[in-house]
């Protein structure tokens, strides 16, 4: 009954929270009470539902080969139908489950986190709206209903990041993430619009089967090409290099947002985009190599940044890109399953992870530096125990959670490359090193005399409670019950444990936890001398590899030079021509004007010699034409 | 015998007198009655061709009447405007007349 | 005979504007309530023709016919298809926004509402005449407003407004030239002499019927889309759309960028492509070449303004390039989106203006840099801009997203290459968009703004009812599209056999 209604409903996962954001935002503004209970009301029911739909993908077995869909058509004219409607296969419900429980949990820890904040009720408006636009993504049947979500992810990204618009920072941090994710979008818009020219169709479950007939007979350079237009939409939303620059300023908004943008919406649209459109970049291996490489690196280098940054949400948002990056790496070596699974895992653990440094700046009253925590272990247990688990869950130590789908991106990367695989595990321990390094640094070493934080409320340690149980088993659970048999893509993935690939996978997190103990265990100063032996190395890394300077010099130099080119040319030359043409008819008129005395008696002279002129040439062209003239 | 080239001597002679004051005058009062004389030689030609080559006399008579009173309505005209000009502007000469000039 | 419902659109302003010919100078208020009975008859009307037009069976609907000047072939001939309904809608929706948000116009309000509301129905008349003559008199109806109000109530600062005025006007005049030569070749050569007519159905059917020769069409064209193309603001003959519009007062410039530039874009379809077909293919790949240039060097030069009216008029210019793209793209699509996106744009314009003339009007500085944090003192305004600026980067769920994809699809096929230009045109007005948005609205409080008034009073209306249609049309694209698409299907026949007709880069 509950199951059927679900699925037949699954459309109001979606709007339940959208309808909260229109309800909040006409008449709720002034009540933020009402708005946050609305809100969470709402969300509460949507993840009911989604449960629901989970419930009914396993009872009825829809299979990705055999997805459950509903359609209507948004707008249609000859040639062009633009459907939108619901596509639910396990896939869908994997991520519609995900996304509405952290969601969930990200609201009700809002409750607490925003207590104060004058745009209470909007925030939680807001926030609806990212997640119903998350949740109305990961039912699109198409790529322009995809499409269409996708961009209003971005448009709620923009508004939450830069939810403290008085600062600055925070202004100009929603702008670039806005931004840089259009840069993405116009490729993946060309990519959708070569499809539905070259197939006439944007239907996910047309275009499996048209793509791999077309490639299979004209060969797969165009289709490469296109899948790679495609591609930059993920590149861009999913903070892979070079357009993760957005990812790390997103950290501005509030931490629930962060936690929000990081683990549930947003940067995995890019991810799941490529994972629901896996049937187009499946058939064409070239567009796979690249994905798998441009994964592999950016996982590498985002972790290469984070070993040196100091701001808490900064590291954690240079791990989000890295652990990005291990998601397409998955999908590049074609194991949807592995990324999928480690999104799911990633969800729940980066959640807690965020949260827990909410935590922490809402008892250090926004204070982020790390090297100015120190000791909140006793201050704060219970977040210093969950960020514990998390650290432990990402850092891949069984019998956490990233422990098993880390493992299974490893094992997918060992089949295909070594190199990769390599890549991989090379991450694996910086990322286990720099975890460490946050925890051990916040938590441990001396107090900060000057603090005096104090351990949060219900209202935020509940949600962070229910995400540490998550991070402990949402791996090994799914695991046992067989997470690889229904999503997937191709023949059912059985992914037994590699106890080679494990155990080297273990004892790397263990050597990134010991040497982060050898160097942070006893206080900063030694950290401080092997910054100091790493020069250049250190200085690249704490920057950012300049990427973000290279960008805002390109900004500045080429694109409004050339704009400010533009300008003077219209001005001078368009412009100039018109005013050019005005002025010379101008020049004429003054030439003509001094015939224009103004003295009557001259006029009236004019006029005289006129008529005894036409008078004459009337008089002889009258006899000219023999008397014919009748004036 | 005084014919028509006769009156028709007298009103060139008197247009052209009309027409070298009208040209060369610069108080817009003599102006004016250089006008007054061009349109009385017009009257003059228009009664002398109706009296000698018409036939129906009255109708160039009434012609130079209709004339007689146009040109009172103009004097009447020109000479509020030159009053005018002459109280606001202190001058009845009709070389500095040229304020509607660009 | 019926209600005379598009007379009746046509004729409300007007009557408004005698009305108020007999108010008192000083009774400005109730200047304003008549201004905004007359708009508002004219708005609900207009809403009934849109949403009562039956899309189903198409054609000329809502059909008045008299006789007026037989011997000319000149009638009064009124009527709306899927072309023109959504642009009388859009004319009498702007119309009506358009007197709130001159509300608070008190420097000669008579002279004010009287010439705003002649404007309006000079711009309605010319999409709902069925009859050139008619066309070309509303036009030229429009012109003469339009320059008293920029000198009169208008502002500029770069520029002086008389110079804004004047240049405006001669380029709308300059305009109308070029298109009187073109429609008198046309309609002294669609017919021999006595049976010649201004009904553009005749004049359409003598261009199917073969009457005009290809030379003929190309020649005639040329002056067609001349002066279309300078109402459109098409690249190069632009430049007066964003020193216009910054010199005008706000409900002109909310009309103009609104409503009347988008006469351009209705003409050459209704004119140019269907009256002189040979001709608009023959020319297709050069508007599609200036579309291109509208969209990039528009949008680039708005990313340096420093004045928000400039910004918003260059953007506009550059939003009307896709228009000219989707109309040269010659395509069922492309039409349809091009089409749609005059309505998108119109609705987006006319909510920008009017957003920037409330700034304007608190805080008496357009300067960009002077302005800041505006959403601190003004929500509700910022949530106008903000709509507005969204509307404009071709956000989903608003309306212009449909449109330009629409359009992009169209034109895909026809011009790949200026297609793909085109597309990046996203980025960069994203790019100018979010400048603005961002310097003018966000940042840190401004104690010098901390006075000044929000949106109140009549000023909700331009938010309310144009946001309405900002959002609702987004939402639900299929009210705005069915109709469209219902005068633009019709073509498909036509447009079928221009694919082979010759271009200025030679044969497909």
């Amino acid at each position: 009954m509950w199951v059927d209604f679900s699925l037949h409903h699954a459309w109001l996962i979606p709007l339940l929270p959208a309808l909260a954001f229109a309800i909040i935002s006409f008449f709720l503004l002034r009540s933020p009470q009402l708005a946050s209970r609305l809100a969470i009301a709402a969300m509460g029911s949507a993840f009911l539902i989604a449960l629901g739909v989970g419930w009914a993908v396993v009872s009825k077995g829809i299979t990705v080969e055999a997805p459950f869909v509903m359609k209507t058509v948004w707008f249609s004219m000859p040639g062009l139908v633009a459907g939108m409607g619901v596509l639910i296969d396990p896939i869908a419900a994997m991520m519609l489950f995900v996304v509405s429980l952290i969601s969930l949990l990200v609201l009700i820890y809002s409750t607490g986190y925003m207590t104060g904040d004058p745009g209470y009720a909007r925030f939680f408006a807001f926030m609806s709206l990212f997640a119903a636009s998350m949740l109305a993504m990961v039912i699109a049947t198409n790529f322009l209903q995809l499409f269409v979500f996708w961009e209003l992810v971005g448009l709620c990204s923009y508004l939450l990041i830069g939810w403290y618009f008085h600062k600055i920072s925070a202004r100009e941090a929603g702008k670039k993430a806005f931004m840089t994710t259009r840069i993405g979008d116009f490729g993946l818009l060309l990519g959708i619009l070569f499809l539905q020219i070259a197939f006439g169709t944007l239907d996910f479950g047309e275009l499996a089967v048209k793509v791999p007939a077309y490639v299979s007979q004209n060969g797969a350079a165009l289709m490469t090409c296109v899948a790679l237009l495609l591609f930059a939409g993920p590149v861009a939303k999913s903070g892979q290099f070079p357009l993760h620059v957005w990812l790390p300023d997103a950290m501005e908004g509030p931490t629930p947002v962060s936690a929000l943008i990081h683990a549930a919406t947003m940067v995995v649209a890019g991810v799941y985009l490529v994972a629901r459109a896996f049937a187009i970049f499946s058939v064409l291996p070239g567009a796979m190599t690249v994905i798998a490489w441009l994964g592999c690196f950016t996982a590498l280098f985002a972790a290469c940044i984070a070993l040196t940054q100091r701001e808490i949400k900064r590291i954690l948002a240079f791990s989000t890109i890295s652990q990005l990056g291990y998601m397409m790496l998955a999908l590049g070596v074609g194991s949807l399953t592995a990324s999928m699974f480690h999104l799911m895992t990633h969800a729940f653990f980066k959640a807690l992870l965020f949260l827990g440094a909410g935590s922490i700046l809402h008892a250090l009253h926004d204070k982020a530096d790390i090297f100015e925590m120190g000791g909140l272990r006793k201050s704060m247990p219970a977040t210093c125990a969950m960020m514990g688990i998390a650290v432990l869950a990402i850092a891949g130590i069984p019998p956490f959670a990233g422990f098993f789908s880390k493992d299974e991106i490893l094992v997918a990367a060992a089949h295909v490359s070594t190199p990769l695989y390599i890549g991989a595990s090379f991450t694996a321990f910086l990322t286990a090193f720099y975890m460490a390094r946050l925890f051990l640094v916040a938590f441990f070493g001396e107090e900060n005399p000057h603090d005096h934080p104090h351990e949060s409320g219900m209202s935020m340690l509940f949600p962070m409670g229910v995400l540490a149980v998550l991070s402990i088993f949402a791996g090994a659970v799914p695991f046992a019950l067989g997470f690889g048999d229904w999503v997937r893509f191709g023949p059912a993935h059985h992914a037994g444990i590699d106890w080679g690939i494990a155990s080297a996978s273990t004892l790397i997190a263990l050597a990134g936890f010991s040497l982060a103990w050898l160097i942070y265990g006893g206080g900063a100063k030694r950290s401080d001398a092997i910054a100091k032996q790493a020069g250049v190395l250190y200085s690249l890394s704490l920057n950012k590899f300049y990427v973000d300077e290279l960008y805002q010099w390109f900004n500045r130099n080429i694109v409004t030079g050339l704009a400010r080119v533009l300008y003077w040319v219209d001005l001078n030359v368009v412009d100039g021509i018109v005013d050019g043409a005005a002025q010379k008819s101008g020049a004429v008129g003054a030439i003509l004007r001094r015939f224009q005395t103004g003295q009557t008696q001259q006029y009236a002279a004019v006029m005289l010699i006129a008529t005894v002129m036409l008078a004459l040439i009337l008089a002889f062209s009258a006899g000219a034409v023999a008397g014919g003239g009748k004036i | 015998m005084i014919g028509l080239s006769h009156y028709l001597l007298v009103g060139a002679v008197l247009f052209g007198l009309g027409l070298f004051g009208l040209l060369t005058k610069r108080n817009l009062i003599a102006v004016l009655m250089s006008i007054e004389l061009m349109l009385n030689s017009v009257n003059i030609n228009l009664v002398a061709f109706s009296r000698y080559t018409a036939t129906d006399a009255a109708a160039g008579q009434v012609f130079s009447l209709f004339i007689i009173a146009v040109a009172a309505a103009e004097v009447a005209v020109g000479l509020a405007l030159a009053y005018a000009i002459y109280r606001g502007r202190d001058t009845v000469s009709i070389d500095d007349m040229n304020w509607l000039k660009w | 005979m019926s209600f005379p419902v598009l007379s009746t659109i046509l004729f409300a302003p007007i009557v408004g504007a005698a009305a108020i010919t007999f108010l008192p100078t000083t009774a400005g208020s109730s200047i304003k309530k008549v201004s905004a009975a007359a708009m508002g008859i004219s708005f609900l009307l207009s809403l009934m023709v849109f949403f009562g037009y039956d899309w189903h069976s198409g054609g000329m609907q809502f059909v008045e016919e008299l006789a007026w000047l037989p011997e000319m072939g000149a009638a009064y001939s009124l009527g709306v298809d899927g072309l023109s309904a959504p642009m009388i809608l859009l004319t009498a929706l702007i119309g009506f926004a358009g007197v709130f948000a001159s509300w608070r116009v008190d420097e000669r309000p008579k002279e004010f509402f009287i010439l705003f509301l002649l404007l309006v129905a000079g711009v309605a008349g010319t999409f709902v005449a069925r009859d050139l003559f008619l066309f070309l008199l509303c036009y030229e109806v429009v012109v003469i407003p339009i320059y008293i109000m920029i000198i009169l109530w208008g502002s500029s600062k770069r520029v002086t407004k008389e110079y804004a005025a004047m240049k405006l006007t001669i380029y709308l005049l300059l305009g109308s030239a070029f298109l009187l030569a073109g429609i008198l070749m046309l309609y002294l050569n669609a017919y021999p002499a006595g049976t010649r007519t201004f009904s553009m159905q005749a004049l359409t059917q003598a261009a199917a019927g073969g009457a005009l020769s290809p030379e003929f069409q190309k020649f005639a064209f040329f002056f067609v889309m001349l002066g279309f193309g300078s109402l459109l603001s098409m690249w190069p003959f632009h430049s007066w759309s964003p020193d216009g519009y910054a010199g005008a007062p706000t409900a002109v410039s909310m009309v103009h960028a609104g409503v009347l530039k988008k006469i351009g874009g209705y003409g050459l379809i209704r004119i140019g492509l269907l009256m002189l077909p040979l001709g608009f293919k023959f020319w297709a790949p050069l508007i599609a070449a200036f579309g291109v240039a509208n969209v990039a060097y528009a949008a680039f030069i708005a990313l340096v303004q420093k004045d928000m009216k400039y910004v918003v008029g260059y953007s506009s210019v550059s939003h009307m390039g896709y228009v000219l793209i989707g109309i040269a793209a010659a395509d069922v699509i492309g039409i349809n989106g091009a089409v749609a996106n005059m309505f998108a744009h119109g609705v987006m314009a006319a909510l920008f203006f009017a957003m920037i003339g409330h700034i304007y009007h608190a805080t008496h500085t357009r300067h960009i840099p002077d302005l800041g944090g505006l959403a601190h003192q003004m929500p509700r305004a910022t949530v106008g801009f903000f709509l507005a600026g969204m509307a404009s980067l071709g956000l989903p769920g608003l309306i212009s997203f449909v449109p330009e994809f629409t359009i992009f699809v169209g034109s895909f096929k026809a011009f790949p290459l200026f297609a793909v230009l085109a597309i990046a045109g996203i980025i960069l007005t994203a790019l100018y968009v979010l400048r603005v948005l961002a310097d003018v609205l966000f940042g840190p409080r401004r104690s010098e703004w901390d006075g000044v008034h929000d949106l109140h009073g009549a000023d909700w209306v331009p938010l309310v009812v144009l946001g309405s249609f900002l959002i609702g049309f987004g939402l639900f694209p299929s009210l705005l599209m069915n109709v469209v698409n219902s005068g633009i299907e019709p073509l498909m026949p036509l447009l079928a056999k221009l694919k082979l007709a010759a271009t200025l880069w030679g044969g497909l």
